[in-house]
């Protein structure tokens, strides 16, 4: 075998031994100190109850509304967040003007504010998609604004000493330009979205998986318990992963795909 | 370096009646910002004829940039007239954008956008004027082989080392056939030797499409085999120190620059260069 092919398939054979090693762990550790299953349940019962949560298809439906809320909400976070960075990055007024509230607004444990939307917009879908848009914002918007500044100089005199049209500037520099601060932005963005649909989910309503945390720690199944963070895990893992897909597709050029690439090879 | 061009070397264009290309009359400019004022040019003069390479040179900060910068219609000279054939380039601080984009500008740094391919760069000013697909990728192909990218149509910026770039960045300001050629030390960050392949190139690609080229150098030995005239500024503020005259035809051959002529312009210019502190 090929170095290059070993150093491909290294992440492939490191992951599942680690996490052989880890259950494996787990498992003895279970044993040995025999801690009761209510606190940690041995591995093979958390597979069990695994099964049968994924098998039971009202799981799926609460899976669903997590996946709707987050999605939902990064997206409105996305469209907000690239359209506020555009303008703060490009209208130094706004940004000034605005500098106090968006320095409070990130010191702020926007996490602490989540009760009071639960109370404005009730217990249903609404809250949850507000939350995770509120805080998805944020890292998308900043990382935009910074994007927007970010063109360099010398690229612009480019386009100048060729006459380009404020359109033409747009599409051949700046657009291309601030893609990887939005890629950068939609990554943070998403695993915010994720954490605040969940935290959303926890505090009121009767939907999503969050609540189904909540319910099985009320009814103190802990294997359940475990399955369920383990699905989400598992949804959280999905949602980055497409946004990086994403990114390795929109931005080959970009060094934080092709470096990794290098990597990877 | 390819030898290729459908070009042809026709004369050397040393003649003294050739039309003026580029008219400078008292140009001047002065930057102000809010804790100083720098004074980086004053009263330019100097005219340049239809396909003469005229090397600027000085020292760091002596207003090189500044002055190639008024002539690419990037900053606004205070005072005074630049004209490009005989038309004005600035008409108070707006710029006339149908003179500048008939000019091929060399920047210090290449500049490239790495979102495109060596090809997609190079052709970005066809792209801009409107021209299609086909005539971009042929016209793209046929200046990589010009400037030795050959085999490097589709590689990114990021894949090349710097003295590829800044070709690149050369490829891309021929793209247009500019009958003007402003160039900012391209080959600064270029080794000896590629440095001296590329003056021999770039020798080569002025005389056969008769382009008028400005060329700001530190290196004096380059600006002397380089030009037809050489022109020494003087720093703070900049102004034209002296104009020197380079007698030998064009195109000249490496071999010239052990010519005891020559050795004693360079030397004459580097005691004026090493006279000013
Ligand atoms: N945008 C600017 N604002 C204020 N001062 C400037 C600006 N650009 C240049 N200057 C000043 O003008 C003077 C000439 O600068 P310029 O860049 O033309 O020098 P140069 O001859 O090209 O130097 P080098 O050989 O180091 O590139 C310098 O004193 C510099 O500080
Ligand atoms: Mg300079």
């Amino acid at each position: 075998m090929s170095k290059e092919r070993s150093k491909k398939l290294l992440p492939w054979i490191s992951t599942p031994l680690i996490l052989l090693v880890f259950f494996l762990a787990w498992d003895l550790f279970v044993r040995v100190y025999e801690v009761s299953e209510l606190v940690l349940p041995p591995p093979l019962t958390v597979f069990e109850s695994l099964a049968e949560v994924v098998a039971d298809p009202v799981t799926w439906d609460h899976a669903r509304v997590t996946a709707i809320e987050t999605i939902g909400g990064f997206l409105i976070a996305l469209v907000c967040g690239v359209a506020a960075g555009v303008v703060l990055g490009k209208v130094a007024w706004m940004e000034r003007s605005l500098r106090p509230m968006i320095v409070a607004s990130q010191v702020v444990p926007k996490v602490a504010l989540i009760p009071l939307f639960v109370i404005w917009f009730g217990f249903g879908m609404t809250s949850k998609v507000i939350i995770s848009a509120m805080l998805a914002f944020f890292p998308i918007m900043l990382n935009v604004q910074l994007g927007v500044r970010s063109v360099e100089a010398g690229q612009r005199e480019v386009m100048r000493s060729l006459s380009a049209s404020r359109w033409q500037t747009f599409t051949h520099l700046e657009l291309k330009s601030t893609m990887p601060y939005v890629f950068a932005g939609m990554e943070v963005g998403i695993v915010f979205a994720i954490i605040g649909t969940i935290v959303g989910e926890y505090l009121g309503g009767s939907e999503g998986l969050g609540y189904l945390v909540v319910r099985t720690l009320n009814e103190l199944d802990a294997p359940a318990l475990f399955a369920v963070i383990i699905l989400l895990s598992v949804l959280g893992l999905m949602l980055y992963f497409a946004v990086h897909g994403l990114k390795r597709f929109f931005i080959p050029w970009h060094e934080s795909v092709y470096s990794q690439q290098d990597v990877n090879r | 370096m390819s030898a290729h061009s459908a070009e042809t070397i026709e004369h050397a264009s040393n003649a003294l009646d050739a039309p003026a290309k580029l008219e400078l009359s008292g140009v001047g400019k002065e930057f102000r910002t809010k804790r100083a004022s720098t004074h980086a040019l004053s009263d330019i003069n100097l005219t340049i004829r239809d396909g003469e390479f005229v090397s600027l040179i000085g020292r760091s900060g002596c207003g090189k940039t500044t002055l190639l910068r008024t002539l690419a219609g990037l900053v606004s000279p205070t005072t005074g007239e630049i004209l490009i054939e005989g038309r004005s380039l600035w008409n108070g601080s707006k710029v006339d954008s149908s003179v500048v984009s008939k000019l091929g500008v060399v920047f210090q740094e290449a500049n490239l956008f790495p979102w495109y391919t060596v090809a997609d760069n190079i052709s970005l000013p066809l792209r801009l004027r409107g021209d299609g697909k086909q005539d971009r990728r042929a016209r793209a192909d046929e200046l990589a082989e010009l400037v030795g990218l050959k085999g490097f149509e589709n590689s990114y910026p990021r894949e090349l080392s710097g003295g590829m770039r800044q070709r690149v960045a050369i490829a891309r300001a021929l793209s247009i056939r500019p009958k003007l050629l402003l160039m900012d030390e391209p080959f600064g960050a270029l080794d000896a030797l590629t440095r001296e392949r590329m003056n021999l190139e770039l020798q080569r690609i002025a005389l056969a499409t008769k382009a008028t080229v400005v060329f700001v150098t530190h290196d004096i030995t380059e600006a002397v085999f380089l030009g037809d005239r050489v022109v020494h500024l003087t720093p703070r503020p900049g102004r034209i120190r002296q104009i020197r005259s380079i007698g030998f035809e064009r195109p000249r051959s490496i071999d010239v620059q052990t010519e005891p002529e020559f050795g004693a312009i360079v030397r004459d210019l580097r005691h004026a260069l090493d006279e000013e502190e």
